[in-house]
């Protein structure tokens, strides 16, 4: 997304004074928090937070290092859930054989999320608690139907992904809470998905995206969960997806899945692309979505003419 | 292509046994950069060093009513906070003009703004204080009143007599106008079979070198002398300039430039921060650090190529390109920089056009003007990606309208390769040009009538890919002819002075510069080669006033064609003054012994006489040996620069073969080509890189980078996230050949390379964005290419 600079051209490039507390355990973290919350930030791999701090356009007093909590890293399979603790890199989910066999398109998204070395410190809890509207990890959620764990004061709470983001950097986190995991249910064996999102150049922020799972039988889909980004304030599970569904799409099928989706995109301005030009991306990426899930070139080329 | 030499004995001094001439070597900084050892402005530390930092304006243009520092400067480790009006009793202000540049104008401009700021971005005030994050707290609490003014943003509004006037002095926004008519233009409109007309619009777009802008000025009171570190390409020129508006002598200034990150000619002028910067060591008796951070960057460093041109184009049906006509428009910012003008751009553009083409009739018009914005100067290619764009897409409409293929149009109209010297509708004088060989051999790479069929095919497959052709011409090793005979004081020669030490190694000081292109390199193939040494015994010192001879650095493609020169031409006088002492050591005739791998041999059979250790060891610590009368001369210098033509011209040959998704409007580059002629090819891997860079420069053009300002004159994508520069993965991979014209101006035959790249890589992506839209019916002249451009151009949004 957009830095918006409001005419600021002063200097800064060195982050405001602040206090650092480098957390020894979840419940140290937690108590640090309990006591800082609107004054403090959690640092997990720094890929947002420190250049946000070094251009001064936040001024935390206190930043509490969650980086040495192993606790929170690594990716486990148990009983059809897929847990990912919040402290696991985007690296290590496009290396893990478990993201692998049970989240693909989890993978598919990450390697288009920023560049190796972003992605060598980045981590999947900072990336939902950043809550970037343009960001691909937060619609994968939607469309994989993620359960976001969450840890504050009054112990546990657990957030559908769908409820999660609330906006622009938005989330329903509260300033004492911390993100602790992921739990997505594993993706059945006969689904498939498809990833792709446009961006001006490998790595940046997507000007309009698409994470889609689905179950295809007889040619038809059983089952479509299209996740959208980069075409509101906030990730979107779009209903029209339901258009598709139990029915043979043809041109006119997909038109009214268009029109329905251009109904729920409320999509923003910003260097890239206009509101209008995402409005056609996305439907670009709808077309394009249906037509390799279906194996249907003729979908792909008629439909936007 | 080759041609006689001029001097056959020197060739072969440069291409016997042992020679680097022609040789991909690796360079001889390369281990100290790669280990982290390179020396950068920021690595330098000196004691009581203070950091400042610039709090610019936020408005386009205002009164400065009042500044309230008075917090700011009790907060911890502020040494100081400093108003323009307080800095202008160290330094005065400058105008931006050169006299051959007829009635250009321009305002003074001082260090810091005094009552009044021109520009987002231009620094109001400076705070100095003992580290960088203290100056940057200090600098949150100067709270400064500024008055709103009218901005003066679009260019094309900036002559109307409604539209505020920046300069009141000035009279009006006009900088500069030039008019140039030759031929009989309206005339081969008339008899034309088509006239072809299109408006060329360009982005306004920035050199974003990696290391930012960054001065560390040390004014030592006790020898009253200033030391200035400084990545420049230029630092004879910043002593001059820093002596000049300080009150000193130049003998008071040393600049001494180290390693440099990148410079593309934005570290080619003097700007205000830094002349502030030199000024507040003075004023403050204490060294101080300037580093321009990116925003500030973006804001500050010199913007370019912010041109709308119309042009016109006459052709007839077999092909005959009839005439070229151009009316450019650029807005240039509220001053012209200081010293080498802003209105070399359009003068360029001016120069270019039409330059390849054997037709006479062409008239242009250019004109220059001010506006809010950042100021806007000499950036890499100056104003050849405009006129190649102008000109090459000019020819593809008309091969289009006519219906031939874009080859065969340049075929019939390029300067035949056995016409030089000839000289341009423009006056550009060229001395040897190969077009058409490089043409030959462009379509030879790239397979040509192939790739046509493969387009075809895919067309019906609804795949639309596009071939582009850009050919152009090239300035490079300038003569006084650039800024010289306008009344700059930049040295258009070079020196080189080369001497033995007394272990038989050389070391070289020149004048030349070194940002990253190899001039390191260069230089020490060159002496290596025409003295006989191997290059590691050569060291090469660059960037210090007080260790090199006088020149004018690297910039203008000029570091190989003149200061290479002036390094064969001084190591030819310390080879003959070795041989000569030689001789009298080995009782020989200096014409029988020669230098080869170290040592002097006999000329005849190369058997081994002495190592030039040894013959050192014998002048320095026993020349009582030497017989009377000899005295060793093991230090030469001599100088360079080009007489008899202004410019070395070179010229080349670019094609772009690219993909247009029409659903997206993305474009995917497939691969590019170039054939360029740079004359003596000295390293070719340099060269290459040098095209590679410069290309990719020019795609940055073409498709992703735009300073993009709103009606208020505000820069709303200064940063690294929306300000696209290219990046590898977008990059097609860019193969380059050479055809070889030496200039006959120097023994070393070598002209420049640096700008080539850069030179027509837009406009072949623009024209094979428009061959792949060819079944649309629709043409697009704006750079960069987005797909927002694109998309509404096909009407899809
Ligand atoms: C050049 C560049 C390009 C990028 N491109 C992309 C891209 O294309 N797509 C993309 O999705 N991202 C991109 N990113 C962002 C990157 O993915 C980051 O990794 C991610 O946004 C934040 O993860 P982090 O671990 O670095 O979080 P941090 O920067 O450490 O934190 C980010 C925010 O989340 C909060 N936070 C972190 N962890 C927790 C937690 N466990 N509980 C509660 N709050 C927490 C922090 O307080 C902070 O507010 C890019 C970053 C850069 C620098």
């Amino acid at each position: 997304m957009p830095i918006v600079w409001a005419g600021e051209v002063t200097p800064k490039m060195k982050a405001s004074a602040f206090a650092y507390a480098r957390a020894t355990s979840v419940a140290n973290a937690l108590e640090l928090l309990t006591a800082h919350g609107e004054k403090a930030k959690v640092l997990s791999g720094g890929q947002s937070l420190l250049p946000a701090m070094n251009l001064r356009l936040i001024a935390p007093e206190l930043i509490i290092d969650i980086g040495e909590l192993a606790e929170l890293r690594g990716v486990v399979v148990k009983g059809g859930v897929l847990t990912i603790g919040a402290l696991t890199r985007h690296v290590d989910l496009l290396k893990s054989p478990e993201i692998a066999a049970h989240a693909p398109l989890l993978r598919d998204a990450l390697t288009h999320v920023a560049h190796p070395a972003i992605r060598n410190r980045g981590t999947i809890g900072g990336s939902l608690a950043q809550a970037d509207p343009a960001s691909e990890l937060p619609a994968c959620m939607l469309t994989l139907g993620a359960t976001i764990v969450v840890r504050g004061p009054s112990g546990e709470r657990r957030i559908a992904a769908n409820q999660f983001f609330a906006g622009i950097y938005e989330t329903a986190l509260t300033p004492q809470e911390l993100l602790v995991a992921v739990e997505l249910p594993v993706t059945p064996k006969n689904s498939t998905h498809f990833f792709h999102e446009f961006a001006r150049r490998h790595g940046d922020y997507a000007i309009v995206g698409l994470a889609a799972q689905a179950l295809v039988k007889d040619g038809q889909f059983a089952d479509l969960r299209l996740g959208f980004f980069a075409v509101g304030d906030r990730p979107l599970l779009a209903k029209s997806a339901g258009k598709l569904v139990d029915v043979v799409i043809t041109s006119a099928v997909l038109s009214e899945a268009f029109s329905a989706l251009d109904d729920e995109l409320d999509p923003l301005e910003d260097q890239q692309a206009t509101p209008a030009m995402r409005r056609h991306l996305a439907k670009v990426l709808l077309a394009r979505c249906v037509s390799s899930l279906l194996a249907r070139p003729d979908l792909c080329t008629g439909a936007l003419a | 292509m080759t041609s006689a030499r001029a001097n056959p004995e020197m060739l072969s001094a440069l291409d016997r046994p042992g020679s680097y001439i022609g040789k991909t070597v690796p360079r001889p900084n390369l281990d100290r950069l790669m280990q982290g050892r390179g020396l950068y402005v920021s690595d330098i530390e000196l004691p009581r060093m203070a950091h400042v930092v610039f709090l610019r304006s936020p408005h386009a243009h205002a009164k400065i009513n009042g500044i309230e520092a008075s917090t700011a400067k009790q907060m911890p480790g502020v040494i100081a906070v400093v108003s323009g009006r307080e800095l202008s009793t160290v330094i005065t202000p400058w105008v931006g003009v050169l006299s051959h540049l007829k009635g250009l104008k321009s305002a003074p401009q001082s260090a810091i703004a005094v009552d009044r700021v021109c520009w987002q971005g231009e620094a109001v005030a400076a705070v100095v204080a003992s580290s960088r994050a203290q100056a940057e707290d200090a600098a949150e609490l100067v709270s400064i009143e500024y008055e709103e003014l009218d901005a003066v943003t679009d260019m094309r509004t900036a002559l109307d007599p409604a539209t505020a006037v920046i300069h009141a002095s000035l009279g009006d926004n006009l900088a500069f106008e030039r008019n140039h008519d030759a031929g009989a233009v309206d005339q081969a409109f008339a008899e034309s079979d088509e006239v072809v007309e299109a408006d060329f619009v360009f982005g306004r777009h920035t050199g974003v070198t990696l290391e930012p802008r960054a001065v560390v000025a040390d004014w030592n009171a006790a020898e009253a002398r200033l030391t200035i570190y400084q990545g420049t390409q230029a630092p004879h020129m910043v002593q001059n300039i820093a002596a000049l508006h300080l009150g000193l002598k130049e003998s008071q200034v040393r600049v001494v430039c180290k390693d440099v990150g990148g410079s593309f000619g934005i570290k080619v002028h003097i700007y205000a921060d830094e002349m502030a910067t030199y000024a507040l060591s003075k004023l403050l008796r204490r060294p101080v650090k300037f580093v321009a951070d990116r925003v500030e960057s973006f804001n500050t460093d010199i913007h370019a190529r912010d041109h709308r041109c119309k042009g016109k184009i006459g052709v007839n049906r077999d092909g005959t390109i009839t005439a070229f006509e151009i009316d450019d428009l650029t807005g240039i910012g509220p001053y012209s920089m200081y010293p080498r003008t802003s209105a070399i751009e359009a003068n360029q553009v001016v120069n270019l056009v039409g330059g390849p083409y054997a037709t006479r009739n062409y008239r242009a018009r250019a004109r220059v003007v001010f506006q809010n914005k950042n100021v806007m100067c000499q950036y890499r290619a100056v104003g050849h990606p405009i006129a190649c764009s102008v000109t090459e897409g000019l020819v593809d409409m008309a091969a289009m309208k006519i219906g031939m293929d874009p080859i065969e149009i340049r075929r019939r109209n390029l300067i035949a390769d056995n016409a030089y010297p000839c000289a341009s509708p423009s006056g550009l004088r060229f001395e040897q040009l190969s077009h058409h060989a490089a043409l030959a051999k462009l379509t030879g790479m790239m397979d040509y009538d192939a790739l046509r069929v493969e387009q075809a095919a895919l067309r019906t497959r609804n795949i639309h890919r596009g071939i582009g052709i850009a050919s152009f011409i090239e300035v490079t090793n300038p003569s006084a002819a650039f800024y010289g005979v306008g009344g700059a004081k930049i040295s258009s020669q070079d020196g080189v002075a080369v001497r033995l030490d007394a272990q038989g190694s050389v070391i070289c000081q020149t004048s030349i510069t070194e940002q990253g292109q190899g001039s390191e390199s260069l230089t020490a193939q060159i002496v290596g080669s025409v003295l006989g040494v191997s290059m590691d015994r050569v060291r090469v010192i660059l960037g210090d006033t007080d260790n090199t001879p006088y020149g004018g650095g690297t910039w203008a493609s000029r570091g190989a064609g003149i200061g290479g020169e002036a390094a064969l031409q001084a190591t030819k006088v310390l080879r003959k003054n070795i041989l000569d002492v030689a001789a009298a050591i080995l009782q020989a005739a200096p014409g029988e012994l020669d230098i080869v791998n170290n040592a002097v041999v006999n000329a005849a059979d190369s058997a081994p006489r002495i190592e030039l250790g040894e013959l050192a060891r014998i002048v320095y610590f026993r020349p009582d040996t030497l017989p009377p009368g000899i005295q060793a001369e093991l230090m030469a210098a001599r100088h360079f620069v080009p007489r008899e033509y202004p410019f070395a011209f070179t010229n080349g040959i670019q094609a772009s073969w690219l993909e247009v998704d029409i659903d997206t409007g993305f474009v995917k580059l497939l691969k590019h080509w170039v054939v360029e002629d740079c004359g003596t090819i000295i390293n070719p891997q340099l060269v290459d890189e040098q095209i590679r860079g410069g290309v990719v420069q020019g795609l940055g053009a073409a498709l992703f980078e735009k300073c993009v300002y709103d009606e208020r004159g505000q820069l709303t994508n200064a940063n690294m996230a929306d300000y696209l520069v290219p990046m590898s993965g977008e990059m097609p991979d860019i193969d380059v050949g050479h055809v070889v014209s030496p200039t006959m101006e120097s023994e070393l035959g070598a002209k420049g390379a640096g700008e080539a790249g850069t030179a027509g890589a837009a406009a072949a992506v623009t024209n094979a964005v428009n061959d792949a839209l060819r079944p649309f019916g629709t043409i697009i002249t704006e750079i960069p290419l987005t797909p927002q451009v694109v998309l509404t151009a096909l009407g899809r949004i």
